[in-house]
């Protein structure tokens, strides 16, 4: 049974009534229960946690500690083109934006590359927007081995592929992808994909069950908290999750928590998510899964970035450009979405040092290449 | 003294690199512990970049480095870590763990027994992760593993002894140094490692995520000291009840009848 199949069994309307009647006493015996258990994220993502926030910090924060220790790895992300075939109403590389568009030559790979490495990452996030016929496979194969002789862990983020095409990219050096769902609700999901591959709800919601078996190492899930209500995706994401644990015990898993940010042409959030709830969420998945890596992006402000650090997060990027180019010409207006923390690699690095964490640029090694 | 391979070591604490908040605290941290042996992931150096931030200092510390091969997931990719180590670091020492389970590390017995194989025959001196599985622990001896690492519990559980059952197993059969390795959360935990014989204990993430690094470090020092000489002075042995001489219903009084 595809999760496709475990979602449409699940009521939603009684998890969101579950949600919103859940009792001072469930999120109790949530907080101080074990984890991996759905009801118990189910009671620490309500409105009644709210109330706990800070004992629900004390107690992530100490279970992140003795897992990840004073680490926080630092990786960046490398927008390899903002050509998409899709219409998203909340993204700036929307195919109807007219903005200059482009594709990454090796030539400027390498000048972003060389730009990026000095800087100390050993992390890359590789990015594209989703256009299948003139950034695909064929483009990731050939430039993956450029990449890889230059960071020893390689992620992407782009359009979702086939398990034989992810097969190839292990085999190139790819050891992890990030693959968002934007909203758990197929509702809102069709409201803001208006046109191209992206309208398959189906085909994204199930691409974990593709990438896992083709030997990738992490698999990052998210959704952008604004699209629909936030408690709801996250608690879906939290099934999501539970059942690729289950099944693919062999990866690791990572979580994004991006706020929907303003960009060119963009919609504002339907359900605004407060710097409190962007805790809550934290401080649930990291009681919900004590394993679970959590990565904060430069979407949010410095100030809250850096509170944020002990509560759970495990990676930040810092320094990020969004778009293609961007690190050799940072005057190029193409970008993604806005960025917050402007704050170089070094100086989030100082800060990092200062609060008493140690940032981790390598944790992996390059020759690891397909033998999962 | 304790003998690993062609080595000796006076303090039987050894120590692990990761989680630590810096550079110094681990310094200071590996130092109060005493330790002669810590540990560090590969996967953590940069040798490309020639700024690194763990392994410089550990080497000015004169401390014998074991390097890990923590994140393999299989066979292949913990020999080729061994091998780098030895390139780079000039060191056959290796600690062998693979972990293809990224949830609660559990070390793969197979991938394991295989990679401390191949390592043997090529002459590094292997010091396995493995559960605390006495069969196994026979095997990794048989193919020339210089001591065993089983597990108290899952790495960085502070969970303590779980496996004491079969730790005891391990310890009274063993030909080689068993030396327990994760989970031990506190002192006392070790130092019942100690007592019931294991040969040293490895702990990293009780001293490395405790409010003071170097406090706890003393303390693990202090509990593995005395746990090791109340092991060597020999405990008192443990009985479930109190030996009466002279019960009500004596059962050998025929004898003097």
């Amino acid at each position: 049974m595809s999760f496709f199949d475990t979602l449409s069994g699940l009521s939603r309307e009684q998890l969101r009534m579950a949600l919103y009647s859940t009792t001072a006493a469930q999120v109790e015996a949530a907080i101080e229960g074990e984890q991996g258990n759905l009801d118990h994220l189910l009671a620490m993502l309500s409105p009644a946690a709210e109330e706990y926030l800070e004992p629900m910090a004390q107690r992530a924060a100490a279970l992140t500690r003795q897992r990840f220790g004073h680490n926080i790895g630092l990786y960046l992300p490398l927008y390899l083109s903002n050509l998409c075939a899709n219409e998203c109403d909340y993204c700036g590389f929307t195919m109807s934006n007219k903005l200059k568009r482009k594709v990454l030559s090796h030539d400027e790979l390498a000048a972003e590359m060389a730009v990026i490495k000095p800087q100390g990452f050993d992390s890359i996030l590789l990015v594209s927007g989703e256009h299948e016929t003139k950034v695909g496979i064929d483009y990731f194969a050939d430039i993956l081995p450029l990449v890889k002789a230059e960071f020893s862990h390689v992620a992407m983020e782009v359009q979702p592929l086939s398990s034989e095409h992810y097969g190839i990219l292990v085999e190139k050096g790819l050891d992890a992808v990030m693959l968002y769902q934007e909203t758990y609700d197929p509702e809102t999901y069709r409201r803001h994909h208006l046109r191209g591959n992206k309208q398959d709800y189906g085909y994204r919601l199930e691409s974990p069950e593709r990438i896992a078996p083709a030997g990738v190492d992490k698999i990052g899930l998210g959704v952008l908290l604004g699209l629909d209500d936030w408690r709801m995706d996250a608690l879906l994401m939290g099934y999501h999750l539970d059942y690729l644990e289950r099944r693919f015990w062999r990866s690791r898993y990572s979580i994004s928590l991006p706020r929907l940010r303003p960009c060119v042409g963009g919609i504002t959030p339907k359900v605004q998510l407060t710097d409190k709830g962007l805790v809550q969420l934290i401080c649930a998945f990291r009681l919900f899964n004590e394993q679970l890596e959590i990565s904060l992006s430069t979407r949010e402000t410095p100030s809250l970035r850096d509170n944020l650090l002990g509560l759970g997060i495990t990676q930040m990027s810092a320094g990020s450009r969004t778009e293609p180019g961007g690190y050799v010409n940072p005057a190029a207006q193409l970008d993604q979405f806005e960025i917050s923390d402007e704050r170089s690699a070094a100086e989030v690095a100082s800060v990092l040092r200062s609060r008493g964490f140690t940032p981790v640029w390598k944790d992996w090694e390059a020759g690891w290449i397909g033998t999962n | 003294m304790l003998t690993i391979g062609d080595s000796q070591f006076s303090s039987r604490l050894f120590t692990g690199t990761g989680k630590f908040a810096s550079a110094d605290q681990m310094l200071a941290a590996l130092a109060a512990s005493g330790s002669q042996l810590v540990t560090l992931a590969m996967k953590r150096l940069d040798l490309k970049a020639g700024f690194d931030d763990i392994l410089a200092p550990i080497r000015q510390s004169g401390v014998k480095l074991l390097p890990n091969t923590s994140g393999a997931r299989n066979a292949k990719e913990a020999i080729f870590v061994a091998e780098l180590a030895r390139e780079v670091l000039g060191t056959s020492w290796v600690k062998l763990e693979i972990h293809p389970d990224p949830k609660y590390l559990m070390p793969d017995p197979i991938e394991t027994f295989n990679a401390a194989k191949v390592l043997c025959e090529r002459g590094f001196t292997v010091l396995p992760y493995v559960h605390a599985d006495p069969v196994l622990c026979r095997n990794l001896e048989s193919v020339g593993c210089a001591a065993v690492m089983p597990l108290g519990s899952p790495i960085g559980s502070n969970r303590g002894l779980e496996t004491a059952a079969f730790l005891k197993m391990i310890i009274e059969q063993a030909n080689v140094p068993v030396v327990v390795d994760a989970g031990i959360g506190s002192p006392s935990q070790a130092m019942a490692a100690m007592e019931m014989g294991a040969s040293a204990v490895l702990v990293n993430t009780a001293i490395a995520a405790s409010r003071d690094p170097v406090k706890m470090a003393l303390c693990f020092a202090d509990a593995v000291s005395t746990g090791r000489k109340a092991y060597e002075a020999g405990l008192a042995q443990v009985h479930q009840r109190a030996i009466g001489t002279s019960p009500q219903q004596a059962l050998t009084a025929f004898l003097s009848e």
